[in-house]
This record gives C-alpha cells, structure tokens and sequence, in this order.
C-alpha cells in the first residue's frame, strides 16, 4: 500500500525523523482556517498518490489564509494522472537553501536492500539515474545488520553530503531505516531532503510503500487505507477475500493461480483483436481451493461490473480437482439465485488437468443456457471474446 | 541426474501437522517421495501417516535431520513463523529449503535469505512457490505428480498453475525437473540459478523459461543465456495487460513507471535469441520444433 505524502510525514514524525507534518484538509475553507493556525507563508499540497504533481499545478504557495483558500479550491477535485485530489496538505512554508534525496528500497536484483542517496534532489530521481549516473550513490545494505549510524556516514560520504550537514543527515538516515524496517516498508523516500539557510535538515516530502504481507504485525496500518480512493468493486472483492483488480474491458476473467490468470488477460486481449478490440474487465485469482462459495463471491463481483459482456472461468486442476471447480460453477449460480442475483451473460469454460474430464462432464450434463465449454486456453479465449463483441 | 533433486533426496516437512503441511506430505509421498520426518514444535513424538506410512515428527529441525538424515526441508509453517523456520533449517544445515508458504514479508525473507547466504549451507527456494518436482525420481512441494512424467525438459517459472500448465502442454514429452520458484519480489531462487544448473545437468537438453512482470529478473536472465547457456531456451512472459502500479496477484507481479513491463522482458529475451510464445500453447509448439 502507498502512503499519502501527509501519512508517510505522520510515520516519520513518529520514527523521530525531522520534518513538517502540516495540517490535512478537505476543503478550501478548511485550508483558509489550517493557513490562519500555521500563519505565515504556506504550500498548499495535493495529496495524491502519484509523482508530477508541481508539474501538475498540485503544489502551490500562498501569501495568507485567504490565498490558501483560493489555492485550495483551484488544487481540490483535479486530476492528476487520473487521481482526483480529495485532500489537501497545508505546510508552513520553508526557506530552501539546497534540495537532497534519500531512499531505501527493496533490491529485488541483489535479493536484498538498497539505499540510494544523491545532492541532486527535488527532481525526478529517474531522471538523475538516467542522465547523470555517478550522482546518484547506492550502497547496498544486509538486512541482517541494517543501517546503524557508521552505515548511515558510509551512505553520507558516498553521496557527497556537505560537511555541515553530515551528522544531521546521517541522524535522518538512522531514523528513516527505522520507518523503514520498524513499519515493514518496501520503499522509504525523501525527495526533497532540504537544508534550509539556518542550516536546519528537513524531510520536506515523503513516499512510503508497505508491504501488506506485514499487516498482521501492524494493526494499525489497516487506518492508513483510503476506501474513499479504492475503486468499488475492488473494495468488495477485498472484503470477499478475493485477489481482484478492476481493469477497463468488456471480458470478465475468472482464473486459478496468478500466472495463470495474467497469461489468461493476455490471450484474452490478443484474441479481442479480432473482434472489435474486447478486452479483459478485471484480473481474478479464485487461488488453488476453487470451492463454490469461492466462485459465487468471484462471480458475483464479476456480473457486478456493467462493463462485462461474457465471463472466461479459466482453470487448471493441479491440486483442485476440475470436477470440484465444474460442481462449484453449477452451485455457483444456485447461490447467486438464493441471493436474488440473476446472471444473464455467457460464461465460457476451459478445464484442464487433474480430473478434466469429469468436470467438463458435469457441465455438458448440467446443460446451462449460459455456460459453454471450450477445450483449450486459446480456443476458448477466441469463444469469450466473440460473446462479448457480440454483447457489446 | 535432475537438478537440486533427485531420487536420493529425503525430505522432511516443516508443519506437517498443520492441514496444508499434511496434505502436502500425502500427496508427496503418494508420488513417491522420501519423505523421512516432519517437524512441529511441541509435537515432537507423534506421528503422520500418509499413504499407509507413519513418518515420525521432531520438535526441532536439527533433531530431524540427525535421526534420519534429512537433506530437503518443505516449509508449510504460516507466514508469521516461516522466517523463524528457514532459519532453524539453515542452522540444522539442511541443504535445500523449500518455502511454500505464501504471504511472507518481504523484510523476513530479506533476513532469511541474507543469512542463509552468510551460512552458505543452505540453498533456499520459494517463498510463495509451488516447489520442485523431478519426474520419477522427487517432489517437493505442491506440484501434481500426475501431469506428466521425466525427459529432457528443464522448466524455470515464477508461477505455480503456468507450471502445471506447460506441463501438461508438453505432457507427452516430459521433464527432467520443473521448478517453481515463486512471484515475490525477493526469492532465493533466481531464473539464473536454475539455468546454469540446468546448463549442467546432462539429462536436461532443452529449457522452458516462464517469467510475468515485476522486476528485472528476466532480464538479468536473457543476459546470462548470452553469456552461459548453450542449450536451447524457449520462454513465455505474463503480463502484458497489466496496468501499470497494480499488483498482480504475486507480490512481486507490479509494473512501476516504465520498469518491469512484459514488452521489456521479450525483448530481452529475443535479442539473445530466445524464442518468446505469445501463449502457453504457442510457446509448447516453440519447443517442440525445437525438439524435433
């Protein structure tokens, strides 16, 4: 899960890591009432969860409460990079002497960790890597000894911190490892890590990505979620316990496995070529059990999307019996029914593996109207797609 | 021969006595596996029987392995106590580990995985993997036994059911080991490592390579075939659909800005002259051909 900027500032502050946690509104009002209690000088900040947002008109200074208002109304409902602003953060504005970047980051190459560090701050890191490489430190960190204040001066020195600086910022590095292990974070950044005239050493903007693996150790992480943000249907797949994402087609896609069901969107979408350019609605992973209760909630948030034409269930039995998977598709639409749900789209299925020919059995006798069986992935991938072209 | 195992290896299941580590284990030794212990900790004594067989339970690693000299160690135990568990497995000086459990925190695999390096006894695969399967000979881990039976195939897969599904796509031909090694972003098992393995297994004369998005590791892969492999590769990427920044199903399975995408990995691929599949189907037929 990301974190709002203004949430990422909230763990810092609580880590002992330097920065400005502001005041989070929702309203241009609310924005005049926060500029008023700060006083003085302010930024008023979309709270997105997406870079570019300067760039964007996102980011803005105002002079006094009244111009925070104003700001707060311009920035509050645009979309940047399809991310509406329904909050706002209001700072105190800071006197920036020299912009820096910090960050740590699971280093999936290396098995391992990373921290990156480089003077070169408040521009796209990306772009700092690309263009100009050697400004850019990383040092590798062991997990198993972390970042302790002699690591944090090697990171330091490797990124040419100024020396007035260096123990601030060697401090910050310690307390961010902290939030970074302490919350089970995949990714801490600061960007801009900022030395203001005084010399004081601010975290002035923060991401931070958890890994929800962790979230049976940090209860309280459940609260950081945005509901509000979610799409819908994402939502109550979640609740479900389903592994679902909302995607923008016309193909409801059902499917065992991860791989499996990314390999199904694909050849799904291939196969939409041919027909008018359908493409897959959702990824739905039903996991290895595949039970019929399992089904119906899987099937039920699929004919809840009024985008789907037909529905491709894509299934290999490896541990799940198919017979099992073509019984709980059956009873599937019986609980849909007790559940005052009545299907109406084409439902395309594809068994393979263990028990296959039982399954697929039991759904030639069944004799569904809706249910039409295909023997192969591709085939049936080419069936799914002309349904939902012709249901288009 | 058959890569990491093989029909000396003797298994030991840690979890045994929880549902899916019992599970597991009957249909493990159902396909014929040795699986000599199982270990729970407190319920060192009892025993599991599976398919007419009473395997003996330790409550520790190392006492399982000094009874019944244990080489393999299958990981059931939930995500909360599996870092705990490599570990004893490590320090027991099990050789190969196997992590199936899926929904580890990546911080603890980071751990698990930095110390089984540091140890260097301990080859760990997974986590959130279906595990290995050498045909005839082993089977570590949830992959069916039945799908199909040993020959001169190598499989490498970041994904469970995409295994199980090229299996059976070339269930005719069979496989010398297939090996899942899981979509999280850190692993302990890479494509590389299976791939210069099964550049060095004789009975391996041909490799499959499944890969999705996330990551560079296929990447890192094409590079390494450039350079190391001499047998042919042919490979099959998931993802292209996949929007950017939305995990997809695999914790690792994400495309971020423009890195990890399914069009970068088949182009790496491609350019040292592995032949990519659009589809499972049509990556089957590559290897085909390619058999003969």
């Amino acid at each position: 899960m990301d974190l709002y900027e203004y949430q990422a500032k909230e763990m810092f502050a609580d880590h002992g890591v330097a920065t400005q946690v502001g005041v989070v509104v929702t309203s241009p009002k609310a924005a005049r009432d926060a500029a008023e209690q700060i006083g003085g000088t302010v930024v008023v900040k979309a709270q997105v969860k997406t870079g570019g947002r300067g760039k964007a008109g996102g980011v803005k200074l105002a002079s006094d409460p009244a111009d925070a208002e104003a700001k707060a109304e311009g920035i509050l409902g645009l979309d940047i990079k399809g991310h509406i602003v329904n909050k706002v953060l209001v700072v105190p504005a800071s006197d920036i002497a020299e912009e820096y970047y910090v960050s740590y980051l699971v280093d999936r190459a290396n098995r391992s960790f990373l921290a990156m560090a480089s003077v070169e701050g408040g521009v796209d890191i990306e772009e700092v890597a690309a263009t100009n490489p050697e400004a850019l430190a990383k040092v590798a960190i062991d997990p198993l000894t972390g970042v302790d204040r002699a690591k944090a001066e090697e990171i330091v020195a490797q990124a040419n911190f100024p020396a007035e600086i260096a123990d601030d910022v060697a401090a910050m590095l310690v307390d961010l490892w902290d939030v970074f292990v302490g919350e089970d974070a995949t990714l801490v950044e600061v960007n801009p890590l900022v030395q203001t005239p005084t010399g004081e050493v601010l975290a002035l903007d923060g991401k931070v990505t958890l890994d929800g693996n962790a979230d049976f150790r940090h209860p309280a992480h459940a609260e950081l979620a945005d509901e509000q943000a979610e799409d819908p249907l994402e939502l109550r797949a979640a609740a479900k316990g389903l592994n679902y994402v909302k995607l923008s087609g016309e193909v409801g896609i059902i499917g065992n496995g991860a791989g499996l069901v990314m390999s199904t969107l694909d050849v799904v979408a291939y196969a939409g070529e041919e027909f008018g350019g359908v493409k897959p609605a959702n990824f739905l992973d039903i996991g290895g059990g595949a039970s019929a209760e399992v089904m119906a909630d899987g099937l039920e948030i699929i004919l809840g999307d009024p985008e789907v034409k037909a529905v491709f269930v894509n299934v290999f039995g490896g541990i799940t019996a198919c017979d099992a998977v073509a019984a709980g598709i059956i009873q599937a639409f019986a609980i849909l029914a007790d559940r005052g749900e009545t299907p109406d789209k084409p439902l395309v299925v594809r068994l393979d593996g263990n028990n296959a020919d039982v399954g697929r059995k039991i759904l030639v006798e069944a004799e569904h109207d809706l249910i039409e069986m295909v023997e192969t992935m591709d085939d049936a991938a080419r069936r799914v797609a002309e349904l939902a072209a012709q249901g288009a | 021969m058959a890569i990491f195992l093989n029909e000396n290896s003797r298994i030991l299941v840690q979890g045994i006595t929880g549902s899916e580590g019992g599970k597991h284990t009957r249909r493990m030794v159902a396909s014929g596996s040795n699986v000599v212990a199982g270990v729970t900790p407190g319920k060192g004594g009892q025993t599991v029987t599976a398919e007419g067989r009473d395997i003996p339970v330790f409550n520790s690693v190392a006492e399982a392995r000094e009874a019944t000299g244990a080489d393999v160690a299958v990981v059931f135990v939930p995500p909360r106590f599996t870092k705990g568990a490599v570990i004893e497995a490590v320090d027991a000086g099990v050789p190969l580990a196997v992590v199936i459990t899926e929904g580890v925190p990546v911080h603890d695999t980071a751990s698990f995985f930095a110390y089984a390096q540091a140890a260097g006894t301990t080859r760990v695969i997974g986590p959130n993997c279906p595990g290995l399967i050498s045909p005839g000979k082993s089977n570590a881990g949830i992959i069916p036994a039945t799908i199909t039976g040993s020959g001169p195939i190598g499989l490498v897969s970041k994904s469970g059911t995409l295994t199980y599904q090229m299996m059976y796509e070339l269930r005719d031909i069979g496989f010398s080991t297939a090996i899942g090694i899981g979509g999280d972003p850190i692993i302990g098992t890479t494509h590389i490592d299976a791939l210069a393995a099964f550049e060095d297994d004789p009975e391996t004369e041909a490799i499959v390579m499944i890969g999705e998005i996330g990551g560079d590791a296929e990447e890192r892969a094409a590079a390494f075939i450039a350079e190391n492999v001499t047998k042919p590769v042919v490979g099959y990427v998931a993802g292209f659909t996949a929007p950017e920044g939305k995990t997809m199903g695999h914790a690792g399975a994400i495309v971020s800005g423009s890195s990890g995408t399914a069009a970068a990995k088949q182009e790496a691929l491609e350019a040292v002259g592995v032949k990519v599949g659009r589809t499972p189907s049509a990556t089957a037929r590559l290897m085909r051909d390619l058999l003969g």
